[in-house]
């Protein structure tokens, strides 16, 4: 018996979400008193492997193939449940990302396992195994009750702690079957962006609404955001009017985002808003309408004028930063 | 297509909370698969695209006959509904495998979530049912010389790919641009075009719900003078300690 998890890399790295998913399984594991057994899959150097030990990743699996060089769901899910059987695993974790989302359902068909996605916290109990889960886009939770021997779960990003342990890893490297012909996925392009945070990433998140008034008023917001380390994120008006590029639409029908703090300035707080942003720990609100209901949904708020605000913010970020 | 609850609803639940109060309830098309849809009309308009019908494919009770009337008002050729209450998506996916295995179609597009469930599931475990290739994140779909070409969404990036068909596309933000909504001349042809209804196969569901929560109200908003925005970034630093 074991918790299997599975960790994706990022051109053979790792990151804060893969430290997150194991330090999360350790836990899942000791609540059901079993070990963790990471996999990773394609080539990722021993140091990076032997870093996941560091929270708790008793048995790494380096399973490898050069022929590997596409991320197809159906392959991906079907080594994973090669190993899930291999392992005994009662369960298989994964993140709730892109990624996540991809093979999650594709393996809870291959092991007839259960599926919580998107789970925030640990099993509210583990007989009947129930999880916590968002429904209803942010406005209620289910407590869902996973009845398979086997289960899957993928955890929302930026929901759990990074716990370092003294624990070290154990990298095994296990040769994989990958045939290029029966693969389907073809990548004929790639467009990385380069040099930013990536929305989903980032603990910190800066997000303007109509409030900005134009595209030309932005200044002021990024300076913030560099200032903080942070991503920038619009609501959808702002990107359907092309004053901010897509990818930082958040919201229902954008990016669903759960940083530590998210400053909505100019956003009303519509429920499709709330819908991408309601999981951040902290909401900062900052508007000219002392009814916004975004106010109802953030700890910390500022009635004032968004063009007259953010300067004196930007000048008091810089204060404290130069200190 | 899955048939939710208007974006704006405020859920409520009777039963002690174990099941959705459906009084007043606005039932609508799930925004993506309102998109899905849109986009394979505007492929089906475009001739070269090869493709010549669209249907949409519901698993739901007769309750949901005017969400998938709405379907075909904004231009779907015909509907199947499988007549069972959604269990979880492992029943969802199973009941449209069961039907989709006999009635091939080349390019099935998914939500990549229901605003009511928030799976992100059920596009997925259908093309494992069907052994069919899947892209998800998709925020583009064309055709070119009978060639599905798709972009997909990756952590910082896109990347164009092909799949052959049978393929399932999950779909996001990007799909379409707005809704396409339905004219009268497609309301009233709406009333005539077929929607087959389809008894479901014995599926035993994976998961389900035990009771549902409301989420726990947030602390009380503090206000700061917004002469003296100094003061939240005090606030943020020593009370709630995260910059
Ligand atoms: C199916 C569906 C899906 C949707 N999905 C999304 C989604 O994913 N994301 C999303 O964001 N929206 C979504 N929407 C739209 C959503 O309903 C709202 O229309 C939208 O979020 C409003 O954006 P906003 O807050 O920027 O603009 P507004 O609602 O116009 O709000 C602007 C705010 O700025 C304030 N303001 C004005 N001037 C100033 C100033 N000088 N300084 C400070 N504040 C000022 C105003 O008081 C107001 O509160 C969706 C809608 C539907 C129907
Ligand atoms: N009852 C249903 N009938 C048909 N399709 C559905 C149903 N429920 C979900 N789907 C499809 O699966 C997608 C994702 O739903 P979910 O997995 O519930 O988040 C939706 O956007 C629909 O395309």
């Amino acid at each position: 018996m074991s918790v299997l998890i599975f960790v994706e890399n990022w051109d053979g790295k790792f990151k804060k979400l893969s430290f997150e998913l194991v330090s999360y399984g350790a836990k899942l594991a000791e609540m059901l008193k079993t070990e963790i057994v990471v996999l990773s899959v394609g080539k990722v150097e021993n140091t990076e492997l032997e870093k996941l030990g560091k929270y708790g990743a008793v048995r790494i699996i380096s399973a490898v193939n050069d022929k590997i060089n596409v991320f197809d769901g159906q392959a991906y899910s079907a080594i994973i449940a090669g190993f899930a059987a291999l392992e005994d695993a009662k369960i298989v974790l994964l993140s709730n990302n892109t990624t996540g989302k991809a093979i999650a359902p594709r393996l809870s068909v291959k092991l007839k396992a259960g599926l919580g996605s998107g789970v925030s916290k640990l099993p509210l109990s583990t007989s009947p195994f129930t999880v916590f889960k968002k429904v209803y886009s942010g406005n209620a939770f289910s407590n869902l009750i996973i009845k398979s021997d086997v289960k899957i779960l993928t955890l929302a990003q930026n929901s759990s702690e990074v716990i370092e342990t003294e624990n070290k890893g154990v990298v095994t490297t296990v040769p994989i079957e990958w045939n290029p012909e029966t693969v389907k996925t073809r990548v004929n392009e790639v467009q990385k962006q380069t040099g930013k945070i990536l929305l989903t990433d980032a603990e910190i998140v800066v997000s303007g609404g109509r409030g900005m008034k134009s595209a030309d008023n932005w200044g002021p917001m990024v300076e913030l955001a560099e200032l903080l380390g942070a991503a920038t994120a619009c609501s959808r008006p702002v990107s359907d009017e092309g004053w901010r590029p897509h990818e930082e639409h958040t919201g229902q029908t954008g990016k669903i985002i759960a940083p530590n703090l998210y400053i909505a300035i100019g956003i009303s707080g519509a429920t499709q808003h709330l819908a991408g942003v309601s999981s951040s720990k902290y909401i900062v609100a900052i508007n000219t309408d002392k009814d916004a209901p975004i106010f109802a949904a953030a700890q910390y708020g500022i009635i004032g004028d968004a063009s007259k605000v953010l300067p004196k913010l930007v000048e008091a970020v810089k204060d404290i930063k130069g200190k | 297509m899955s048939n939710v609850p208007d974006t704006t609803t405020k859920v409520k639940f009777i039963d002690d909370f174990t099941k959705l109060d459906t009084a007043g309830i606005q039932w609508v098309i799930n925004p993506w698969d309102e998109l899905s849809l849109t986009r394979a009309l505007e492929l089906k308009d475009d001739p070269s695209s090869g493709i010549q019908t669209v249907t949409v494919a519901h698993v739901g009770l007769i309750s949901a006959e005017p969400t998938i009337r709405k379907a075909l008002a904004i231009g779907a050729d015909d509907a199947i509904r499988i007549n069972a209450e959604p269990a979880d998506a492992y029943f969802v996916a199973a009941q449209l495998a069961n039907v989709l295995k006999s009635e091939p179609y080349d390019l099935i597009l998914c939500g990549i979530e229901s605003s009511d469930f928030n799976g992100s599931t059920v596009g997925g475990m259908l093309a494992e049912f069907l052994e069919y290739p899947s892209v998800s994140s998709v925020s583009s779909v064309k055709i070119e010389n009978g060639q599905i070409i798709i972009t997909r969404e990756i952590d910082g990036g896109k990347e164009i790919v092909t799949v052959p068909t049978p393929v399932v596309a999950i779909v996001q933000k990007g799909i379409a641009k707005e809704p396409r909504i339905a004219a009268m001349r497609g309301i009233m042809m709406a009333r005539t075009k077929p929607l087959k209804v389809v008894e479901p196969v014995a599926v035993e569901p994976l998961t389900e719900v035990q009771r549902y929560e409301m989420p726990k109200p947030r602390a009380v908003c503090k206000f700061v003078d917004p002469e003296n925005p100094k003061q939240l970034i005090e606030l943020l630093q020593n009370e709630a300690k995260i910059i």
